[in-house]
């Protein structure tokens, strides 16, 4: 079953760089997609085109059966109350506890304290940070934060989960322990993943599909792939 | 019941964020601090100035002197017609006698002086008080035209001057008051501004977590309020008390006995509250405007 959908999808930033090319690609239900690339390849701006942060300039963007090209600015938080984020550098709010950053998401949504718990104490347990409730950001490791933002991201239970370089920031032992807690969402929780990536190691380990870009053009679409697929990268 | 949520959320993160950004928190009030009692002192002093020019303009009064011999029916008849004349707000009859006594009484040599008639050889006078200043020529010109009448003046030069001079002065005080407000709107717009520059991080956060613009907008919303509210305590509290004491020790006069300043109670309250709306309003603006931008809207 077809969950995300991209047509000829191009984008020209104001600058004139175009960023992607006729990319069409199309991802099922349940999928865990790798995106690889070099930096500036375009890979970052189709991951931000899924979660409506950037717009095509031409073609359309496809989520959940719903064209996000044509969605309007004042509708977007809808389409971000069904997909989770997880970046690189955390974005975790520094003057809350792992506690507050979680909830703070369904607060957002104006959900009821009684049901916010529950959810925010289970997210916490699929990501193993259950003693550090209380802490704050400052007091957790890389690893350990990167762990609460994914709390955040599936504590909703979104449908989808993009992840922008979730392991730029971590050493090679954190890495691998991040990625198994984000292939037991995607198993467990039947949750459809993307994930761009510069980490050879990992997408050759895990085996999963890969989707590569090059500037701006998908020149790769391999199933089980991995980054010897493409000896060019 | 979900809006009544969002709403208790907002208020509730306003009061934690105000405590937990404490230093940009204290910046944006100790900027609000001062313009407010800026604007504070400066509408004292303005309202008090233009209450000064509106008690000496309603004292410019035009006198009228009543020919000798006029009978009292015709004088009766005189005080009607003065009071019928458009733009006129007072008459107040003088008789020959009550002028002596009232001169007698402030240099005893009038009534030694007077002694040596056998009459008394003053007229008879209307004081006539006109609602507005600026009909003082006017008024005076068709009194003149009465039966009965010997003279009518208002002290031309010295009152046209005056009237001008208030005129600038009432005018002058308006216009510094709305700039002093816009310079604190302005000038307190920008410091929010800057206090949520540095949390841009936390408005990118909601935006990705889901949370609609107006969850988003509303606890800046509630703190640019309660900052502006707090700003406004201590300039409340100099007025109120700064003005009882003002007002004391000056007797509640403003250099002479005719110049009242106006009453001290109602007047500060009043001032207060102005005061207290003026920093939440523009606080709660501010933040709006503010939030706006890290908005895609």
């Amino acid at each position: 079953m077809k969950f995300i959908e991209l047509k000829n999808v191009n984008k020209t930033y104001s600058t004139g760089v175009t960023a992607l090319a006729d990319l069409s690609v199309e991802i099922e239900k349940g999928e865990f997609v790798f995106v690889i690339g070099h930096t500036a390849s375009g890979k970052s701006t189709f991951i931000k085109m899924l979660y409506r942060e950037e717009k095509p300039t031409k073609g359309s963007v496809i989520v959940g059966g719903v064209n996000v090209a044509k969605l309007r600015n004042g509708r977007v938080y809808k389409l971000r109350r069904k997909i989770g984020v997880v970046f690189q550098d955390f974005k975790l709010l520094p003057k809350l506890t792992v506690y507050e950053n979680v909830a703070f998401a369904l607060e957002c949504l104006g959900m009821k304290a009684s049901e916010i718990r529950p959810k925010v104490l289970k997210a916490i347990e699929i990501v193993g940070l259950k003693e550090k409730v209380r802490s704050f950001p400052h007091q957790l490791s890389g690893g350990e934060q990167q762990r609460v933002c994914i709390a955040r991201a599936i504590v909703n239970e979104p449908k989808l989960l993009i992840c922008d370089e979730p392991t730029g920031n971590l050493d090679p032992e954190t890495s691998k322990e991040i990625m198994k807690v984000i292939d037991n969402i995607n198993k467990d929780l039947k949750t459809t993943v993307i994930m761009a990536t510069h980490d050879k190691e990992i997408v050759n380990r895990m085996k999963k599909r890969v989707l590569l870009i090059e500037h701006g053009v998908l020149t790769g679409d391999y199933l089980k792939g991995s980054y010897k697929s493409h000896e060019a990268i | 019941m979900k809006p009544f949520r969002i709403i208790g959320r907002s208020i509730r993160d306003a009061f934690k964020s105000v405590f937990r950004n404490f230093s940009l928190s204290i910046a944006s009030i100790l900027c609000a601090t001062i313009t407010l009692m800026v604007v504070a002192i400066a509408t004292v002093v303005a309202l008090n100035v233009r209450n000064a020019t509106q008690q000496l303009e309603s004292e410019l009064s035009i006198v009228v002197y009543v020919e000798r011999g006029t009978t009292d029916t015709a004088l009766e008849y005189l005080e009607n017609e003065l009071k019928n004349i458009n733009g006129v707000a007072e008459v107040k009859f003088i008789s020959n006698d009550e002028r002596l006594l009232e001169m007698s009484n402030k240099d005893s040599s009038f009534s030694v002086n007077f002694e040596i008639y056998e009459e008394n050889p003053l007229l008879d006078a209307f004081v006539v008080y006109v609602k507005n200043p600026e009909d003082l020529e006017n008024t005076t010109a068709e009194i003149r035209k009465k039966d009965n009448v010997e003279s009518a003046d208002y002290g031309k030069d010295t009152v046209d001057t005056i009237v001008t001079v208030f005129d600038v002065v009432e005018k002058a005080t308006v216009v510094v008051v709305i700039a002093l407000v816009l310079v604190t709107a302005f000038l307190i717009t920008n410091t929010i501004k800057l206090a949520i520059y540095a949390r841009r991080n936390e408005i990118e956060i909601m935006r990705l977590v889901g949370a609609s613009n107006l969850a988003i907008k509303m606890p800046f919303v509630f703190e640019g309020f309660t900052i502006g509210l707090l700003g406004s305590i201590i300039p409340i509290i100099i007025t109120i008390y700064g003005y009882i004491i003002a007002f004391e020790k000056l007797g509640g006069k403003i250099i002479i006995d005719n110049l009242n300043l106006i009453g001290p109670y109602n007047f500060i309250f009043y001032i207060s509250l102005g005061i207290a709306l003026l920093g939440a309003v523009i606080g709660m603006f501010g933040s709006l405007l503010a939030v706006r931008r890290y908005l895609k809207i």
